[in-house]
């Protein structure tokens, strides 16, 4: 766990060096209104920021601060990276969990249908809509949602955060790529439980079909689903950054976005390591409730 | 005159595949009368597994095709969901053959015997978040009851401590362990007929003898028939009061066991008894039955065993085969029952 974050924070690091554009020149540009700044000045600002000191040197100071509690300031604000990111996470985890919300809704009780009806007109339409789905690109929906939804129909704001009506498009728009890959996991997951000799067992008590599939079938079906949709987080929070520029949610996406384009290197070393930290958590949250799904995971050596 | 509890007749299960129509069960035809055990043996493949999913309907992904299974008056071939889930809870019960495959592992022991407890108790009333056990939507003290019934149950089956066994997880018991478990949970429902599929085949000696033993008790002490699925003729000569010699999906001879093993009528069957290796001398290579079992895809033409017999002739290839009676309650379906040697020497 601990090496992901090195690995993450060495790349991060590494990535920002190779890129063109130098901050110093970019930054000094816009603080002096598009004027080209002179060569002492930039030579100046990475005096005081540290950008003429060999990469290494520059990554170990970094780290000390970071181990320290300190993400550094921006470079253009003279606010603390972390104060950034803590003012923009409520909005971004608030989307991320409602697509997450919205893409179990639609895909569980769709996968679940899919694999009992197989060959059957509800899962032909449903492998059909997890289809588009999968093909839609995120911003293009997002975009047709509000044409529809918002401009012509005029049922949910166009953008920004607030309530929960504004959180309805956002999270249908990031949750739907999502659902159709979960939809079908489970569907894969569900068939290949269905055909389990236990299945039988269950049904041979004289159980209903229902509880058979409910309860002895899906609680197995979804232990690979767990694991996917764990990792799944991560690609959503990478879809928030694209949903939060078209719904002008302003989030972590809409922050890096900007201090990519900015050059402001503390802050979009500051999010890489957070959304790698978040991503890293959510991970060991699912090897946790592994345990509460299938018993014969466990940890510590108590029985095999 | 004891009562018939299960009546099958002209049965037909087949399976629909890529290569054709595998005809599984072709025309087998038996009872089990109350209290009975009945013994069904024949080669892997010769269709007793089938045959016995076919009782409790679980055929699938077979379909039946005609025939007819009478259990307790109740016609299962065309009976509606709710009174075959209501015959599976209360009338027959099927332990299968792998116990490491037939236990849902995410349950523990008890839960899973609960839920037969719960499905004899009140097969009409099965709601979801009941069995979910959602609380409110489950009572407590009835679970705790149930708990200790199926504590009593597991006991009877021969599982020791069952208080901290119950709720232990599939994984955490043994192969033998497992089917007590599965014995348990057949045995909640309180059953009239055990289906019993090959129960103690993927067991090991030993254990194999302490469940036939458990199973030979709860016939006594209950009076629950057995339909007892088997390959091993062993079994069928400690356990069974009948037995029935199934092979290529077909009844070949049925009566007494003393008398169907002491003097087989049929080809199939006195060949089944050469190859166990009691026949044999010490240091002379086991017998076997030479040929290998018929492919089932395609309706039968003649006698299935025709092609692996000594005996067959011309009209063993072609038509129906007849069934002889050749003693009381025992019949043999060979065109050469006559020809058939004089009675063979029991072997113990």
């Amino acid at each position: 766990m601990l090496l992901v974050l090195v690995g993450v924070s060495i790349l991060t690091f590494l990535l920002l060096f190779l890129t063109p554009g130098d901050p110093a020149e970019t930054i000094l540009r816009q603080q002096m209104g598009g004027r080209t700044p002179s060569l002492e000045a930039i030579e100046q600002f990475r005096q005081n920021e540290g950008l003429n000191r060999p990469i290494p040197i520059q990554y170990v100071d970094w780290v000390t601060d970071v181990l320290q509690g300190n993400l550094r300031e921006s470079y253009y604000q003279e606010t603390p990276v972390s104060t950034l990111i803590i003012n923009r996470i409520p909005a971004t985890l608030e989307l991320a969990v409602a697509g997450m919300a919205v893409a179990l809704t639609i895909a569980i009780p769709t996968g679940i249908i899919s694999a009992v009806h197989k060959g059957k007109a509800p899962d032909y339409l449903s492998q059909f809509a997890a289809l588009v789905g999968v093909s839609m690109p995120n911003f293009w929906l997002g975009y047709i949602l509000i044409i529809v939804f918002s401009l012509q129909l005029g049922l949910f704001p166009v953008a920004g955060v607030g309530g929960l009506e504004s959180l309805v498009l956002p999270a249908i728009t990031l949750g739907s790529g999502m659902a159709a890959i979960v939809t079908r996991l489970v569907r894969s997951s569900m068939l290949e439980v269905l055909d389990e000799e236990y299945i039988d067992t269950a049904r041979s008590k004289g159980l209903r079909e229902r509880i058979v599939i409910y309860k002895h079938a899906l609680r197995n079906a979804l232990i690979p689903v767990v694991t996917i949709v764990g990792l799944q987080f991560g690609y959503l929070l990478n879809g928030a950054v694209i949903v939060e520029i078209v719904f002008q949610r302003p989030g972590l996406g809409a922050l890096l976005i900007d201090a990519i384009f900015a050059r402001d290197y503390p802050v979009v070393q500051g999010l890489v390591l957070v959304i790698a930290v978040i991503f890293v958590l959510t991970n060991f949250a699912v090897d946790l409730t592994y345990r509460y799904i299938d018993p014969r995971i466990s940890f510590g050596g108590e029985s095999a | 005159m004891s009562e018939t509890l299960l009546e099958v007749e002209d049965l037909h299960t087949r399976f629909a595949t890529r290569e054709g129509t595998v005809h599984a069960v072709e025309g087998v035809s038996f009872t089990v009368d109350k209290g009975e055990i009945v013994g069904v043996v024949g080669e892997s493949g010769s269709g007793k597994s089938v045959t016995a999913r076919s009782l409790i309907r679980l055929e699938d992904p077979g379909y039946i095709e005609r025939g007819s299974v009478r259990f307790d008056d109740i016609e299962m071939t065309d009976a509606d969901d709710r009174t075959i889930r209501r015959v599976r809870g209360d009338g027959m019960a099927m332990v299968f053959q792998d116990p490491m495959e037939t236990l849902n592992p995410v349950f523990s022991i008890g839960e899973q015997i609960v839920e037969s407890i719960k499905v004899h108790e009140s097969p009409e009333e099965q709601r979801l978040l009941d069995y979910l056990n959602v609380p409110l939507f489950s009572s407590r003290g009835k679970r705790s009851q149930m708990r200790q019934q199926a504590i009593d149950l597991m006991s009877e089956v021969g599982i020791p401590h069952p208080e901290t066994r119950v709720s232990a997880y599939p994984h955490e018991f043994s192969g033998g362990m497992r089917q007590r478990a599965m014995l348990a949970i057949a045995l909640a429902r309180e059953p009239d007929l055990l289906i019993a599929d090959e129960p103690t085949t993927a067991l090991d000696v030993t254990i194999q003898a302490e469940i036939l033993q458990r199973i030979r008790d709860l016939n006594e002490e209950l009076g629950m028939a057995v339909l007892m699925i088997t390959h091993d003729l062993g079994v069928v000569a400690e356990l069974c009061d009948k037995v029935v010699v199934m092979y290529g999906g077909q009844v070949m001879e049925e009566g007494p066991v003393e008398e169907v093993l002491t003097n087989p009528k049929h080809p199939y069957t006195e060949s089944l008894l050469g190859c166990m290796p009691q026949t044999c001398d010490r240091g002379e290579p086991l017998n076997v039955i030479e040929g290998r079992v018929p492919s089932m895809v395609g309706g039968p033409t003649g006698c299935p065993f025709a092609s692996r017999c000594w005996c067959s002739s011309e009209s063993c290839t072609t038509g129906d085969l007849p069934t002889e009676q050749v003693g009381e309650d025992h019949t043999s379906r060979c065109h050469h029952v006559e020809e058939l040697s004089e009675p063979m020497e029991a072997d113990q």
